[in-house]
């Protein structure tokens, strides 16, 4: 059970969850007679016993905690910029079918970031991120490879400028594994803090979807190449990361295939995309993947419970150590704390607004960032949207994402409702593989 | 207690209190860059 406004959870029997339908705070503390008789069927004492546990979290804020709006909302205001998605490709190697970005250029044609571009938008990140010492760049695309001279720039020019400024920067990148030599993967595992490989699960599902401009699959090229990477890399943080589409809704197979190439760190996710497409996930698919999410879960739990390592990213949930409730409430940042730089050095709220005009927010050039935009972000909140305030999970996917509602549902503080209800669902998983792991571990520790 | 086992203790808002510092990761920089998840995510203050 959740206490969505405390963020408390609790393993209660059926007794006790029965009743908290009947309650409502505040609550006295003895057992009111209606509920005393409305449960009549069990004896009086354990009625009573039951009740009282319930009024001692309500007492200590753990149960049916009010709406904390109040106290969180004096803390939000624009932001520094911290962190910004470099887009050094609208270029790609790559012809995936759900491609967001265009097949890579983003409808605005194929061109790469030169160095000058690239090390300006490092001079416009330090300027706009006032006290903020550690910052973000994420080499993207596109295929962020097709630029690598420009990436070897850029991470030579920010650590250059860091002595003088106090910044600390920290380095990722997203790659489809084409360009990968020997001299790339030791540049990538000594500079990049976090590496993410793009790459579906099994060798049929991955090339129906994630094809080379000739039409042929990348599996076999790329394969041998992020194993490779990650061998190399020893404990350092990467993600194989994959998309899931309406063509492989038993996505579990695929994260056990990539357990079984040597990833441990996996990560396979929802395809967003617009409905009419054939690959699409829409509303009728949802039974079969949140059975396959339930399916998933317990796979991991079993995995948890032999400690092999194996993660999956969307079922990782720190219950107790997580994000402070102010982070919590705008979620990624985007347009706020985080923008994205287009090769030709305009600014837009994230990669995925990349190319949609009315959303451009400046240019890295002549340093301009909207801030009617900005503050519009900062302020899309979980309260401003209608849809989150009222949702349990509003606490743990912090609004979902801005562009995706944008694209899908017209309006950035308007839910977009599929992934919603996969968030939903994950969570969900995520929450119960935590219980089930503690019950678990007190069995064995007994 | 017999009938309820805490998983975990809320503390949002005592988190809100001290929280804020904006020292953690972007969230979408992290593995998705498509779907947002943040409760996964660490507190850096406490790292």
């Amino acid at each position: 059970m959740l206490d969505v406004e405390s963020g408390a959870v609790h393993l209660v029997d059926k007794l006790a969850y029965d009743m908290l339908e009947h309650l409502t705070p505040p609550l006295e503390q003895e057992p009111p007679k209606s509920l005393l008789q409305a449960f009549s069927s069990y004896p009086e004492e354990e009625v009573a016993e039951t009740y009282r546990e319930l009024y001692r979290l309500w007492e200590d804020g753990q149960l049916f905690a009010p709406d904390g709006h109040d106290v969180f909302v004096e803390k939000l205001g624009l932001s520094p910029v911290k962190a910004m998605c470099l887009n050094v490709s609208h270029d790609c190697n790559l012809r995936c079918a759900y491609c967001f970005a265009g097949k890579g250029d983003y409808h605005q044609g194929r061109m790469v970031m030169d160095a000058r571009t690239g090390k300006q938008a490092i001079d416009y990140l330090i300027a706009a991120s006032g006290d903020r010492e550690r910052l973000e760049v994420d080499f993207f695309g596109g295929e962020p490879l097709l630029a690598f001279d420009t990436v070897k720039a850029v991470v030579d020019y920010a650590r250059s400028r860091e002595p003088e400024t106090g910044k600390r920067f920290r380095f990722t990148i997203t790659t489809n594994g084409m360009l990968l030599d020997d001299e790339k993967i030791d540049y990538i595992n000594r500079e990049m803090s976090n590496v993410v490989l793009s790459l579906d699960g099994r060798k049929s599902v991955n090339d129906k979807v994630r094809a080379r401009i000739d039409g042929t699959g990348c599996y076999d090229a790329v394969v041998p190449k992020f194993q490779k990477l990650v061998q190399r890399r020893g404990d350092g943080e990467y993600y194989v990361r994959g998309t899931f589409t309406k063509y492989n809704k038993d996505f579990g197979q695929d994260v056990l295939a990539l357990y079984d190439l040597g990833f441990d760190q996996v990560s396979v996710e929802p395809v967003v995309s617009d409905p009419k497409e054939p690959w699409a996930l829409t509303e009728e698919d949802l039974p079969e993947v949140f059975a396959e999410y339930d399916r998933l879960a317990s796979i991991i739990l079993d995995h948890r419970l032999r400690k092999t390592g194996l993660n999956f990213f969307h079922f990782m949930l720190d219950l107790s150590q997580g994000p402070c409730a102010i982070k919590r409430l705008r979620g990624c940042g985007c347009g706020n704390e985080y923008v994205a730089v287009t090769p030709d050095g305009d600014v837009y709220p994230c990669h995925q607004f990349v190319g949609m005009e009315q959303w451009r927010m400046g240019n890295v050039f002549d340093g301009t960032l909207d801030k009617d935009k900005k503050a519009y972000f900062a302020a899309s909140t979980i309260y401003q949207k209608p849809d989150c305030r009222q949702c349990w999970a509003k606490f743990y996917c912090s609004g979902g994402c801005n562009a995706n509602n944008f694209r899908y549902e017209g309006d950035v503080r308007k839910a977009h409702t599929l992934s919603c209800e996969m968030e939903r669902k994950r969570l969900e998983c995520a929450i119960g593989i935590k219980a089930a792991q503690l019950l678990r571990e007190q069995e064995v520790t007994v | 207690m017999k009938h309820i086992k805490t998983l975990a203790k809320g503390s949002l808002k005592e988190s809100a209190q001290k929280g804020g510092c904006g020292k953690c990761q972007a969230s979408c920089q992290s593995a998705c860059k498509t779907s947002c998840t943040v409760a996964n995510q660490k507190c850096e203050r406490q790292a």
